[in-house]
């Protein structure tokens, strides 16, 4: 009974930090460039919504996630031409998007499917099961089989790892991110390397948002983000703005989202569930104040440059 | 010779008729460019934008009730709206206005109904101390800014969240009445805000909104502390340099920041719903605040108008859905489109260069 239970709770964990370690990898290259991006929420509701609605037109939920994809790069696209070309405030801009977020997804709700709240049921990605490792004991329950976001995240880690620190174009990322001048002043193009790093930043924030609609569940719920793009950007925080930090810290904050849903099941009031959902939180707040660790941004990060 | 100062005077007095027009022109912009793409929406889904703008512009403005309503809505954006500008003349982002907007919310309830006072004890007491808790949940933010240099921009959007579960578990928990609803008991007839028309839910609320604009800007351009805030904004290191303070000054610009937002909360509570129900979200307060704010270049004036714009648009948008059948999330598109467009600033600057190149270049060639 309570080797069942932590094997399950174990398994939510992963099927819930899933979302967050794709949108906190897209945060980690975003910010390592110098741009902040706070809008990783709203892309991943916009993309949520457009996954949806790809499957649904379609009948084919692979298409739902390129669509979702697609659109996340092009709402980053923006973010990136505001905050870089037109040096806005990024924390504005990135504003300004999660607001057009919240409205366009319902706005576009009531107008297809004429209701508020949430779309009908679409054909959600099926899920995957490992061979070898699902009939593998305990580890196969945990692990074996997952909706395909679960391997894609953990897949993409380990990419963004090696793109961001052992190819040339992730030491000119984090170059520009840090001391954009210096980097300039050796044929950087500044501007490029950001353009790219937040697009794909939107590219990663449209996957989590996919795995939210057409993973997790089958369908878009108004506003079904619910902060977790925020989640996100407190685990790529949280995680010293790394890929393998961000995916520890992802786990850690998708462990105790499981435990909050494990204890609402089973009855259990032994801490109220408000505290587990704020745990992530306040475990930021922690490491950013020094009380665990240390966590330092990239020394540009949030300010716009402007070409000599 | 004093006709040609006569002339200077002239000539200056011209210049910052200028400016101030100037200064106009982007928010004026941004608004027209707002309602531009909100109505492009509507025509995409074959509605009718002049019509759907002609009952937000009634529902505002057709009768004294709408108007009042209108002033209702305005009320929370007017804090909200300040608690930004304010924040924002010290340099820092409060984007923390949800969370602070909660817990006054929460705080100014348990004075409300856990006291048993005369009115003229019970009122402030309920006002104040919401605005305060607000205001420390604020200022905390500020101190970790000012003591270890942590973006405020990142722990009050984190505290943002803890405020809503930190408020949900109270008003399900600890701090709830009897019965099935998850809210807190009623506050007491003595902590009540009192209404201002005979009709209608509009209420000394909206006079605490204008009093907290004037005290805004008696604050920043009549005191020394304000002198201190808005030179801590433009240069904190010059700042320094000169004797300011500028720790002092960021914590003490988020406090009055979170009893600003907080304001709007307490407002809510003691004017309109006179007890705290379970948040299951954000209202979004804080968030238009920032709109509102920017809309209004931080100016207490400016921000007072911003509000009441976003005011009408929100009350106006309930209507628009029902009698235009326009989704009322157009507003919060049309909100976005003009926080992009103040914040893109630049591009006017990158115009008006690109003009004057132009310009110049033409008159070479002559």
């Amino acid at each position: 009974m309570l080797i069942n239970n932590i094997i399950s709770l174990l398994n939510t964990s992963l099927r819930m930090a899933a979302p967050l370690i794709l949108a906190a990898l897209g945060g980690v290259f975003s910010e390592r460039s110098g741009v902040i991006n706070i809008a990783l929420e709203g892309i991943m509701l916009i993309s949520a919504f457009m996954a949806m609605a790809g499957s649904y037109l379609t009948g084919n939920p692979w298409f739902g996630v390129l669509t979702a994809v697609f659109f996340g790069g092009l709402v980053a696209a923006v973010h990136a031409f505001v905050s870089i070309h037109l040096k806005a405030n990024q924390v504005v801009s990135g504003t300004a998007i999660n607001i057009f977020a919240a409205g366009v997804t319902s706005f576009m709700l009531r107008v297809m499917f004429e209701s508020a709240g949430q779309s009908p049921s679409v054909t959600k990605v099926k899920d995957w099961t490992l061979p070898v490792i699902n009939d593998i004991p305990i580890l196969g329950d945990i692990l074996g089989k997952h909706t395909p976001f679960v391997y894609i995240s953990l897949v993409l880690v380990v990419f963004s790892y090696w793109l961001l620190f052992k190819t040339p174009f992730g030491l000119r990322v984090r170059s520009v991110g840090e001391h954009p001048a210096a980097a300039d002043s050796v044929g950087i193009n500044v501007y490029k390397i950001r353009y790219i790093a937040v697009i794909m930043s939107g590219l990663f924030a449209g996957l989590a948002g996919a795995s939210l609609s057409i993973g997790l569940l089958d369908l878009f719920v108004e506003n079904m983000t619910s902060g977790r793009g925020f989640i996100a950007l407190a685990a790529m925080i949280f995680g010293k703005w790394t890929p393998q930090g961000a995916l520890l810290a992802a786990l850690l904050f998708g462990f105790a989202d499981a435990l909050q849903m494990l204890a609402q099941t089973m009855g259990l009031s032994f801490i109220p569930r408000q505290f587990l959902l704020m745990a992530p939180y306040i475990l930021t707040i922690l490491a950013l104040a020094g009380v665990i660790g240390s966590a330092n941004p990239p020394a540009a990060d949030g300010e716009s440059y402007e070409k000599e | 010779m004093a006709s040609n100062d006569k002339l200077m005077a002239e000539k200056k007095e011209e210049n910052r008729y200028y400016k101030w027009l100037a200064s106009m022109i982007i928010p004026v912009l941004a608004v027209i460019t707002g309602l531009a793409v909100g109505a492009l929406f509507m025509l995409a889904i074959g509605r009718d934008p002049v019509q759907a703008y002609i009952v937000l512009f009634n529902s505002a403005f057709g009768s004294l009730n709408g108007f009042a309503e209108t002033l209702v809505n305005t009320t929370p954006l007017i804090f909200t709206g300040l608690a930004v500008a304010f924040a924002f003349r010290t340099g820092l982002f409060n984007i923390g206005g949800d969370g602070q907007f909660l817990i006054g919310y929460i705080a100014s309830t348990w004075f409300g109904y856990f006291f048993q006072l005369p009115l003229f004890i019970h009122l402030p007491l309920a006002l104040l101390g919401g605005m305060i808790a607000a205001g420390l949940w604020g200022g905390f933010a500020g101190l970790l800014k000012a003591k270890l240099g942590v973006h405020e921009v990142i722990t009050t959007i984190m505290m943002n969240y803890i405020a809503l579960y930190f408020v949900s578990y109270l008003t399900g928990g600890p701090l709830k009445a009897s019965g099935f609803m998850p809210a807190t008991p009623k506050i007491a007839d003595t902590a009540k805000l009192m209404r201002l028309l005979p009709f209608g839910r509009l209420n000394a609320g909206f006079i605490v909104a204008l009093v907290a604009a004037y005290i805004v800007y008696y604050i920043l351009w009549k005191t020394t502390l304000g002198y201190e805030i808005r030179a801590v904004g433009l240069n904190p290191d010059a700042a320094e340099y000169g004797g300011i303070k500028a720790a002092r000054n960021m914590i003490l610009a988020m406090f009055i920041s979170g009893c600003l937002a907080g304001l709007a909360g307490v407002t809510q509570s003691l004017g309109l719903e006179f007890r705290a129900y379970q948040p299951f979200g954000f209202i979004g307060y804080g968030f238009t605040g920032i709109a509102v704010a920017l809309l209004g270049k931080n100016h207490p004036a400016g921000v007072v108008l911003g509000a009441f714009l976003f005011g009408i648009l929100q009350r106006g948008s309930m209507l628009m859905q029902s009698i235009a059948d326009v989704p009322k999330e157009v507003i919060e598109i049309i909100q976005a489109i003009i926080i992009l467009f103040v914040a893109a600033e630049y591009l006017f600057t990158l115009l008006s260069n690109k003009i004057k190149k132009y310009r110049k270049e033409a008159a070479d060639a002559n």
